[in-house]
């Protein structure tokens, strides 16, 4: 399975070229550091959001749920929603790029934490209580949202609706080393557990008996989780619910095994191909302006019919 | 040996074990016998710190529950747990494997595959290998589960009624497997048994549970008669001696 791997990597880098060639018209000078900035912002997203679902169903130990369900897309939102309302879309245009970064990943990082923690001093820290939690969260959220949108001036308004929705059409410098700084060890932290997810993954019980406490590992999964979706939504916006989902599936279907040492490592890979090869897509051949997300989410949720079908007659 | 020592303990507000004090020798096989919801599997969980032993001690040899960690632990002691669902796709060598955790915690040497490899052979998993565990039979499960704790080569072995789902051919032989490795290899295997016959006929010690406290304790002809069926399991079934052994005719 290590071979599958590296045809992923393969194709990573064909994609990665594609991006950077196809209708490359100008300078290098200005092409380069413009397009690369994109597709290091598209390879870090695609796969920090994949191993952040791949590690949210392990400690679930339920292959349909992603992250998102925690209610992350829909607090940024809220966040840029507020801002906007408060200060009005000049200012917040002029926001420095450090300060919503830290407020963005700040806030969503601790919304996570604090459902899990708080969900955790009940009786029985069931991580499905935490799922439902989230949703109900999600939405609360999204009503608060609506409601603030509904006070906002019109004009005002087409901003939020820019800012809500995943892009990689403009790709902030800074941000970017922000977010690189932010998930590369994060990404490493995941990676260094990769055994105990296996074990993790064998459900409470046995993980106890193999001597491996579930809530720490649990926890510092948890961490890691919402450090990973915090500063990638922070860096290109909410991503549509579906990717972490189509991403992890397809990973499955790609390294058939539940060996974290496989299947973290392809779903990162999977991820960043199918990020910049649509985007490729959609942006060089196609020379449309769609977000992405809106793609992802058609496609995705076809192709996750199909496979949920297809497994169920299996 | 493992020491219980006034053990009590509570789900939610029902109490369900009472006050408990208990000694299972090293060596052997202890077989826990008593009706449905006695509290066998829930003693077993605390002995095996699967839940939070909060009244009364345990000590396993000189380690405390609740104070030993869990690493450590999982060195000297496996437990096979009643319900044993996985919902990961494993492999059947994938699941024997997972019992080498406890020792290399994730990088299985040669001697954690040899090891692997004679759980394996012992168990009888050869043909079915690299099946998938939701690919092979109830009872086929059950005996590569009991590999895994096999293979996690450790002094005391739980296990929660482990006969579940196995035909009496495969009863029998994991049960003289068992006995195999009490007598060889010097384990201390303790067996939550629902059949009192197999208790009787391969087990050293009989420990009988009922409403959460110990009903009886000793060898099978002290503990097996007439007069435990009728208090502890409620039924008139007659007990007759087979070459020393105590049968119930059901
Ligand atoms: N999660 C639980 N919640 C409430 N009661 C429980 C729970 N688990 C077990 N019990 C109760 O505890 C008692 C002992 O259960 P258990 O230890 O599983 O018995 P056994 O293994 O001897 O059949 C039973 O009366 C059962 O109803
Ligand atoms: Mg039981």
């Amino acid at each position: 399975m290590a071979r599958r791997l590296i045809w992923l990597a393969l194709a990573l880098a064909l994609a990665c070229l594609l991006y950077m060639t196809v209708n490359a018209r100008g300078s290098w000078s200005f092409l380069l550091p413009f397009r690369g900035q994109k597709l290091a912002a598209l390879v870090l997203v695609g796969a920090s959001l994949s191993v952040a679902t791949v590690l949210f169903q392990t400690i679930t130990e339920n292959r349909i749920l992603t992250p998102s369900i925690i209610g992350f897309d829909q607090l940024f939102i809220m966040i840029q929603t507020v801002l906007i309302f408060m200060m009005g879309s000049a200012d917040y245009a002029g926001l420095s790029a450090l300060l919503l970064f830290a407020v963005n990943v700040g806030l969503m990082s601790l919304l996570g934490l604090v459902l899990f923690t708080l969900l955790r001093r009940g009786a029985r820290g069931e991580m499905m209580r935490l799922v439902l939690t989230g949703i109900i969260f999600g939405v609360f959220l999204r009503s608060a949202t609506n409601f603030v949108q509904r006070l906002i001036d019109p004009t005002e308004f087409s901003v939020v609706t820019t800012v809500t929705y995943a892009r990689f059409n403009t790709v902030d410098a800074l941000l970017l080393v922000l977010t690189t700084v932010v998930t590369l060890p994060a990404l490493w932290a995941a990676w260094r557990m990769r055994s105990r997810l296996d074990v993790l993954g064998l459900g409470d019980q046995i993980a106890l008996g193999l001597g491996e406490a579930p809530r720490r590992g649990q926890s510092i999964a948890l961490v890691l989780i919402c450090v990973l979706v915090a500063s990638a939504t922070a860096l290109v916006g909410p991503m549509a619910a579906f990717f972490g989902l189509i991403v992890s599936a397809l990973a499955h279907v790609i390294t058939p095994t539940e060996r974290h040492a496989i299947l973290l490592p392809c779903a990162a890979l999977t991820g960043a191909v199918v990020l910049v090869g649509g985007q490729t897509l959609l942006e060089r051949v196609m020379g449309l302006a769609t977000p992405i997300s809106v793609v992802v989410e058609a496609v995705g949720g076809a192709l996750f019919l199909f496979l949920l079908l297809k497994r169920r007659r299996a | 040996m493992i020491r219980i020592r006034n053990v009590s303990h509570k789900i939610g507000p029902a109490p369900i074990l009472h006050d408990i004090s208990l000694d299972i020798p090293k060596g052997g096989i202890t077989a826990l016998i008593g009706p449905n919801g006695a509290g066998k599997s829930t003693l077993l969980s605390l002995i095996a710190r699967l839940a939070v032993l909060r009244e009364g001690e345990i000590h396993i040899d000189a380690m405390k529950i609740g104070e030993v960690s869990d690493r450590e632990l999982a060195r000297h002691l496996a437990i096979m747990a009643q319900s044993t669902h996985v919902s990961a796709r494993l492999r059947v060598e994938e699941l024997v494997g997972f019992g080498r955790y406890p020792w290399h915690r994730g990088r299985p040497g040669p001697g954690d595959r040899a090891i692997v490899e004679s759980a394996i052979e012992r168990f009888g998993l050869g043909p079915m290998r690299h099946r998938f565990l939701d690919e092979i039979s109830g009872g086929q499960r059950q005996r590569a589960f009991v590999a895994m704790a096999f293979a996690q080569d450790t002094d005391y072995l739980l296990l929660d009624e482990p006969l579940n789902n196995l035909d009496i051919a495969g009863a029998r032989s994991l049960m003289r497997l068992l006995r195999q490795m009490a007598d060889e290899d010097g384990k201390t295997v303790v067996i939550v048994l629902h059949d009192i016959n197999y208790a009787a006929r391969f087990a050293d010690r009989i420990v009988a549970m009922h409403e959460g406290r110990i009903a009886a304790n000793g060898a099978a002809r002290e503990v097996v008669t007439d007069a435990l069926l009728r208090d502890v399991f409620g039924t008139d079934a007659e007990v007759s001696l087979h070459e020393g052994h105590p049968v119930v005719l059901v």
